[in-house]
């Protein structure tokens, strides 16, 4: 049995890691906080928002990731005429008893002597975060999501439900899951809505993804990418019927969105679709949109289970890259972490899958690097939204 | 004999289709709930097959759920996918176009 430790938040939160994060608030501040971050890469990641508008969404997200128990302390490199509240962020992460230091391209003297700037506070930064302690943390701490992406049609009798059975382990020990993308469970509204809590909440998931149905109606193309179709999947409600494997059998506890932190133990549905009408474009323009959310929501890491074969990452949480075709793992295993292709082949059950998935996410969380960790994957991608808030059916007590 | 090849996994009892849960050549002999042919054309991994005729206008379901109607009629055995198959709720984007304009072109090139 692996033994778990983790960062003490000041929220009373663990962390699993004990990243620098170095956020850009602008994409004209991007290309310094790149190269501020670049030479302690491993450590200190990149996260950002690119626009100069502001969004309460973006705004609310960039709050929530830089108090994420995985990040340790925090660099905000702001260009100097963006729209982004920057005071507010700043004095969020002061508040939670994290290191944050803003720096302002032009008031620093440009981009040379803002990356100098920069690199030495997260030399130092570093430093004093090597000094913390980790703390014992128990598997009802954790906050798990889960993503699948470059589907196939080996994805639904594989890697989802072998997902699924790791997810079901999880909750029973007392985790939060989080599973999502409303648009790719179109199709499965009415079974998924049999498994909620209390009825109220089953109208709540219903709601939510025939909302995603109108969303991506209206921008006239599903969540389905033309290499799922390469690998044999004809439809996005068969897509759909392959991904919602992947939330297991447990019952639903409720409804988050974005940000929103599961209140205790269970699996939750995250709504990513934005309410009312349709605008800024598509929900999630790619997988790491969907993963950067769910980090919001405070998960540790994610379990991304990939048929065509996605090599992402992601800034500031890890990623457990779960193999579905057979033939894929062989072309890029050094990629994956888990070869669920095997349930295919007939050389493993769907159980011992689950088992191995679940093994690795206590080992993940006990410091062991992930493939796509060891290989540097941080991906990290946030754009433009906007949500209602939730309402006190979607969390039933 | 099983009525079935064992490289065609049925998921639940109500489908009618097959995923291929290993690569099968165009011309291989199969075996669908009890028919023997070669199959039609090459079955990759994942893909689908018709378990019996399917008739245009009928829902195709697999994992015991509806997953499209198809739009022509489908022989048992024969490939189910977005020639054959339209989702009931959004369309299905594809670069199959765009592949073969681009296959095509590079073709002319070479000559």
């Amino acid at each position: 049995m692996t033994e778990l430790t983790g960062y003490l938040r000041a929220d009373g939160r663990k962390g699993i890691r004990n990243r620098v994060a170095v956020a850009y608030l602008v994409e004209c501040a991007h290309h310094v906080a790149r190269e501020i971050a670049w030479p302690r890469r491993d450590e200190a990641h990149v996260i950002g928002f690119p626009g100069c508008f502001p969004n309460a969404y973006a705004q609310g997200m960039m709050e929530r990731l830089c108090t994420h128990p995985n990040v340790g302390a925090v660099l905000l490199v702001s260009l100097g005429c963006e729209s982004f509240n920057r005071f507010q962020l700043e004095s969020v992460i002061r508040a939670s008893g994290r290191p944050v230091e803003t720096l302002v391209i032009q008031r620093s003297g440009g981009t040379a002597a803002t990356i100098a700037r920069g690199q030495a506070w997260v030399e130092a930064t570093l430093a004093e975060l090597s000094t913390q302690k980790r703390v014992p943390m128990e598997v009802s701490e954790l906050v798990v999501g889960t993503v699948c992406g470059g589907s196939d049609g080996t994805s639904g009798i594989s890697g989802n439900p072998a997902a699924g059975r790791a997810f079901d382990r999880l909750v029973e020990a007392g985790a939060a899951c989080i599973f999502e993308e409303t648009g790719e469970l179109i199709g499965c509204e009415e079974i998924m809505a049999t498994r909620a809590v209390t009825p109220e909440l089953a109208g709540i998931l219903r709601g939510s993804v025939a909302k995603a149905a109108r969303y991506y109606a209206t921008l006239g193309f599903g969540s389905f990418a033309a290499g799922n179709a390469d690998g044999g999947l004809t439809t996005i409600e068969e897509k759909s019927l392959g991904a919602y494997a992947k939330s297991g059998q447990s019952r639903i506890s409720g409804l988050i969105k974005p940000g929103d932190i599961p209140p205790k133990g269970g699996l939750y549905l995250m709504d990513v679709v934005p309410d009312g009408e349709v605008r800024f474009g598509f929900p999630n323009i790619s997988d790491n949109a969907e993963i950067v959310e769910m980090m919001a929501s405070g998960a540790h890491m994610t379990l991304f289970v990939t048929g065509r074969g996605s090599v992402v990452g992601s800034a500031l949480a890890p990623v457990i890259k779960i193999a579905a075709n057979p033939e894929m793992y062989r072309r890029l295993s050094a990629d994956m972490d888990v070869n669920a292709g095997r349930i295919i082949e007939g050389t493993a059950s769907v159980d011992e899958i689950g088992q191995e998935i679940y093994d690795l996410v206590l080992a993940a969380a006990a410091g062991r690097q992930t493939a796509s960790e060891a290989m540097g994957h941080a991906e990290f991608i946030l754009t433009y939204k906007s949500f209602e808030p939730i309402g006190p059916a979607c969390l039933p007590v | 004999m099983s009525e079935t090849d064992p490289r065609l996994l049925l998921l639940s009892p109500d489908d009618n289709v097959l995923v291929a849960r290993a690569p099968i050549a165009a011309g291989e002999p199969i075996r669908v709930e009890g028919l023997e042919l070669p199959a039609a054309t090459a079955f990759s991994l994942g893909h689908k097959l018709a378990r019996r005729p399917i008739r245009a206008g009928e829902a195709i379901v697999k994992y015991g759920a509806v997953i499209g109607t198809a739009t022509a009629d489908i022989p048992q055995g024969a490939h189910v996918h977005t020639h054959n198959v339209r989702s009931n709720y959004t369309a299905t984007h594809t670069l199959e176009e765009a592949r073969t304009a681009y296959e095509a072109a590079r073709e002319v090139g070479k000559t």
